[in-house]
């Protein structure tokens, strides 16, 4: 396909190693498994190959054709079209990482913007050049906070209010760590927890608490009270948040988070069934040396020219090996740069009207989907940024069935992850959401009611 | 390079030097020539800390590589240096100096038997 | 040239991109939770991608040139991948859409595994894994899990050999064991009395990386899988070197139990710069049990009619969900695209012709580098960047140097068991005239690195920055834009 040899080429080649055949250059391969028979599809041409892949993808229902209200964890953002011209550069995309200076100042001032405005938007003082994901990001933040306690604290608390998926994902990283507790069951007999449930949990063994804002249901409180608390103990606190809603959100760095985590995903990315995605990480100036990951910085070359490179890289696994405190060896780079083209087209004009619309078109979703018979927004009264728990009449499997029928694709089940939120899917609502499209959803919902 | 021939070193590369019943504690020359510009010293232990031979007290971190200091003696930590933390190039300055790390109350089974003379720790440089 | 930062470049009052206005009536923001500023930059489209185009301009890339990265397999990237994962079909698809709606994706996802299974001789494959270190995560997590399960918890030990890369050590002490280095004998294998030394009831596995970063396949693969087994500990495989093995044998079938792939090595997805990776991980049959949560299965067998219907599987006693979503399916489309226009023959093929470049390129270069192991490689191999009577030339140098020839420079300082190691893998892709080409380079610079040392300690020359001053990186600690806080 894309090995140019001729066949005259070849036999050169084997003239110089001094081989008669290329299966001379396998001998070392014990001979019972050389050489196995593959039970592929047969070679394809390019032309084939988009055939194929198309009529795949015609198998999908997508966010194009369907309305789409679901969010919990990724959501359908316009993306600018000079977002992927950029991530389409061969120069960018076709790049290895930075590890040469020299010739990568694209990719290294690129992610060191990237750093810069992940600072901004969070209120903190320093961001790596990103981890996997929005889950995974949540795991590094506690292997942080044990290894900043150097085991002296055992217990970590999970609210019941972050994403689900973060939180398993942090049961998995953490097997390794058999001293380590971790907090993550209901703190209230409450439907839902709030910020305050866990301050009785906190105590001077806790390493962190972890908090989402928004949270997983879209709420939004004042965690000043609990971060306070927390500091008083000695404790960090790491808040996950939602970038697009810091479009007009206080930052928590300025409500004095030690570590902010978060998924990058509505920052320009595709949905893309669920990756690859962006996973945000920053924290005070005070743990940066304890920050995994990669971390671009700022220096002079031999000509006292501006120059930027990777920093701190004695931390990373490739020198610490099993002494490192994480594994982690990529980034997600192509991710960062096209957050960074998304962030730096849109602007803070753009930003902050991005965040307003899904804040307007969701108050709108929320109050006009109360209204039908059969169904309840929960927490109304409770501030909320661009999602939802629309209360249903019937599971909402049944409901979003019928939907998809009238090509919609509804909220998402909590029934799966929070038992006792029977019939409740997760709203949520995006600046692609038109007011015709909220009103054909009330439409069809009461539909399902009136069955 | 430099072994002062009154301290007593392990084959990590720290060197110890021991005044009644206090041991202060550091990195050897060969070790920050290994090493070469420190630009960070993390410690890992807090004064009054119990600490073992071998425990690790700090962490030192050049542009090229992470090293772990070892602890020699059985002790209590009385005092640590906090001028490395500013001026972390005070190990590659002044290793045997100004850059102490730390100073430990010996226990009575100290393990000082398990240190090595300058010489011994000279020739294993040598041959590595 | 400096090229300003888009801080430096913002203007106040520049618009960029312009959204609709609302269509519904105003809803009060909620005060209390309000910021008061929002510190981005205010750039134009024309600013924007100026700004973003000059910068592409001082990187290098497999689509400027040749990239010798050892253990890296900078391969082209073929243009027919990005057109397919950014089909609306496939980019426009929720996560958590309900599977009916997502058929397309799952089909794609559960046929990706059945090839990576065929290829590798493994019995099932998860595609969760975000890279090539949490795929070495998962498998270090199952490891862990099958011991637990048999109740058998002496088994605190994994074995890494010296050359291995620095994510076996960090992945394996992550997880909670203790790291034993197993040292490399001369010719470049496992050394075989060292590790039947290891071999008993605390052993819980071995990590091995085949061909190992020396570009050596171990002649005694075999045997350092069964003592193991015998001793019953489990094999793991770092896939990150597949290039070589490419329908030319398979792990599974050598033995190993588990193994992760790198499918932005081996199957060509692009390195962008640092990521995004992708890192499936492949079991034997006595070890699906503990795959991550979720892989992707048949949920209703199909017939005559109807195809089978795709959905999630929760394996019986899965160490866990290991990411968010099902993995990084842009990459997986890639990856998918490649195998399929390969085929059996065609990735034969790769390795075939991955193995002969490197060969070649050896032949070219052994006489005036040192080849740190005498033997025929794989797809990679390494040499010394030192030459004895020249003690202030280091492979740093020779690096450096490479650059100037418009080259980026092989990897260095890794394997740590080779002094001042080049680690070259050509990969297939390229042609016998880059490959000279390359040859003539390094040629040339040894031959400098003799007459005039200096163009060597002084590279490069030629390229947008020179060298870097990485202590002043790690003492001044500049990690953003500050300046622009102070603005606003």
């Amino acid at each position: 396909m894309y090995t140019p040899h001729t066949a005259s080429e070849v036999e050169a080649m084997l003239k110089a190693i001094g081989i008669e055949k290329l299966e001379d250059l396998f001998q070392e391969i014990p001979e019972k498994f050389r050489f196995p028979k593959l039970n592929l599809p047969p070679k394809s041409t390019e032309m084939e190959t988009l055939d194929y892949l198309q009529e795949i993808a015609s198998a999908n229902a997508t966010t194009q054709e369907m309305v789409s209200f679901l969010g919990a964890g990724a959501y359908d953002h316009y993306i600018p079209a000079v977002v992927d011209m950029i991530l389409r550069r061969g120069e960018f995309y076709t790049a290895y990482t930075p590890y040469q200076p020299e010739i990568s100042q694209g990719t290294l001032q690129a992610i060191f913007e990237y750093q810069s405005l992940i600072c901004e938007l969070t209120g903190m003082d320093v961001a790596n050049a990103s981890h996997y994901d929005g889950a995974t990001a949540c795991a590094e933040a506690v292997i942080l906070a044990y290894h900043n306690f150097r085991g002296k604290r055992k217990k970590v608390i999970l609210s019941q209010s972050v994403n689900p998926q973060y939180r398993q994902v942090i049961h998995t990283y953490m097997q390794g760590m058999d001293d380590l507790k971790i907090l993550d069951e209901p703190t209230t007999n409450d439907l839902l927890e709030l910020p305050s449930d866990l301050l009785e949990h906190l105590d001077t063994d806790t390493a962190l608490v972890l908090v989402q804002y928004p949270d997983f249901f879209g709420r939004i409180f004042d965690l000043k009270s609990l971060i306070e608390t927390a500091h008083g103990l000695g404790t960090l606190v790491a808040i996950a948040i939602n970038p697009t809603a810091l479009g007009i959100l206080t930052p928590p760095g300025e409500l004095g988070a030690d570590i902010v985590v978060g998924e990058g995903q509505p920052l320009g990315l595709p949905l893309s069934y669920g990756g690859p995605y962006l996973g945000i990480f920053a924290t005070k100036n005070e743990l940066v040396r304890k920050i995994a990951g990669r971390l671009v910085g700022e220096t002079l070359d031999v000509n006292g020219q501006l120059a930027y490179v990777l920093t701190l890289t004695a931390r990373e696994q490739h020198i610490r090996r099993e002494k490192a405190t994480s594994n982690i060896c990529s980034n997600q780079g192509l991710m960062a740069l096209a957050s960074t083209v998304y962030l730096s087209a849109l602007g803070k004009n753009g930003l902050r009207e991005v965040s307003n619309l899904c804040y307007q078109k969701a108050h709108y979703a929320a109050e006009q989907l109360d209204k039908l018979d059969g169904f309840e927004v929960l927490w109304k009264d409770t501030p909320f940024f661009h999602e939802f728990i629309l209360q249903c009449p019937k599971p909402v499997s049944m409901i979003n069935s019928h939907l998809e029928e009238h090509a919609i694709l509804g909220g998402f089940d909590l029934s799966k992850e929070y038992p006792e939120l029977k019939n409740c899917m997760l709203i949520a609502v995006t600046e692609k959401i038109s007011k015709d499209d909220i009103d054909y959803l009330c439409e069809i919902l009461q539909e399902v009611e009136n069955e | 390079m430099l072994f002062p021939k009154e301290l007593k070193y392990q084959k990590t590369d720290e060197w110890v030097k021991i005044e009644g019943d206090t041991a202060t504690v550091g990195v050897s020359d060969y070790a920050q020539d290994a090493l070469s510009d420190v630009v960070y010293v993390e410690l890992m232990v807090e004064v009054g800390d119990k600490v073992k031979q071998g425990d690790t007290l700090a962490t030192v971190e050049s542009v090229k590589a992470a090293a772990d200091v070892n602890i020699p003696v059985n002790g209590e930590v009385v005092e640590l240096n906090t001028a490395l933390s500013d001026s972390p190039e005070l190990i590659n300055e002044s290793p045997y100096e100004e850059a102490w790390i730390a100073k430990i109350k010996l226990a009575p089974e100290a393990g000082l038997e398990n240190l090595l003379d300058a010489e011994t720790y000279e020739k294993y440089c040598q041959e590595r | 040239m400096s090229e300003p930062t888009i801080f430096d470049l913002s203007s106040e009052g520049r618009i960029g991109v312009r959204f609709p206005k609302s269509d519904v009536s105003e809803y009060p923001l909620p005060e209390a939770f309000l910021r008061q500023s929002l510190p981005l930059p205010e750039l134009s489209e024309i600013d924007v991608v100026r700004h973003f185009t000059r910068l592409s301009q001082k990187n290098y890339a497999i689509d400027l040139g040749f990239y010798p990265l050892g253990s890296c397999t900078m391969k082209y990237n073929p243009k027919i991948n990005e057109t397919v994962a950014r089909l609306p079909g496939f980019a426009f698809t929720h996560p958590a859409q309900s599977i009916l709606t997502v058929q397309g994706n799952l089909y794609l996802m559960y046929t990706l595994q059945e090839w990576l299974k065929e290829i590798s001789g493994f019995a099932a494959v998860t595609l969760e894994p975000a890279a090539g270190a949490q795929g070495e995560l998962v498998g270090a997590l199952i490891i862990k899990a099958y011991h637990k399960d048999r109740s058998d918890l002496k088994r605190k030990k994994i074995l890494i050999p010296d050359s291995a890369h620095g994510t076996n050590p960090a992945t394996s002490a992550m997880v909670g064991f203790e790291v034993v280095p197993l040292p490399s004998d001369q010719r470049g294998n496992v050394d075989l009395a060292v590790l039947k030394t290891l071999c008993n009831n605390e052993l819980a596995g071995l990590m091995l990386t085949n061909p190992n970063t020396l570009g050596l396949f171990d002649q005694n693969v075999l045997e350092v899988i069964n003592l193991v087994h015998e001793a019953g500990g489990l094999v793991y495989g770092d896939g990150a070197n597949l290039n070589a093995l490419l329908g030319i044998t398979r792990p599974g079938d050598l033995g190993f139990d588990i193994m992760h792939f790198n499918l932005h090595k081996t199957f060509s997805t692009p390195h962008g710069g640092g990521g995004p990776g992708s890192g499936p991980v492949a079991v034997t049959q006595r070890l699906i049990d503990y795959l991550p949560d979720p892989i992707v299965g048949i949920i209703e067998e199909g017939d005559e009619e109807n195809p089978p219907l795709f959905g999630f599987i929760t394996p019986a006693k899965s160490i866990g969900r290991i990411k968010s979503f099902q993995g990084h399916f842009g990459v997986l489309i890639r990856a998918f695209t490649y195998i399929y226009m390969h085929g059996a023959e065609g990735l034969r093929d790769i390795a075939e012709k991955a193995v002969l470049n490197a060969n070649y390129l050896l032949s070219k270069l052994k006489d005036k580098y040192t080849l740190a192991y005498d033997r025929q490689c794989m797809h990679e191999f390494v040499l010394e960047g030192v030459w004895k009577d020249l003690p202030d030339i280091h492979a740093l140098d020779i690096a450096k140097r490479l650059m100037d020839y418009g080259y980026h420079p092989p990897t260095n300082y890794f394997p740590l068991i080779v002094h001042e190691a080049l680690m070259i893998e050509p990969t297939e892709t390229e042609s016998i005239q880059e490959l000279d080409g390359f040859a003539e380079a390094m040629l040339k610079i040894a031959e400098e690195a003799r007459t005039n040392p200096e163009l060597l300690h002084d590279a490069p020359h030629n390229t947008p920055v020179r060298r870097c001053d990485e202590l002043k990186a790690a003492r001044d600690l500049v990690l953003c834009c500050s300046p622009f806080k102070d603005n606003e």
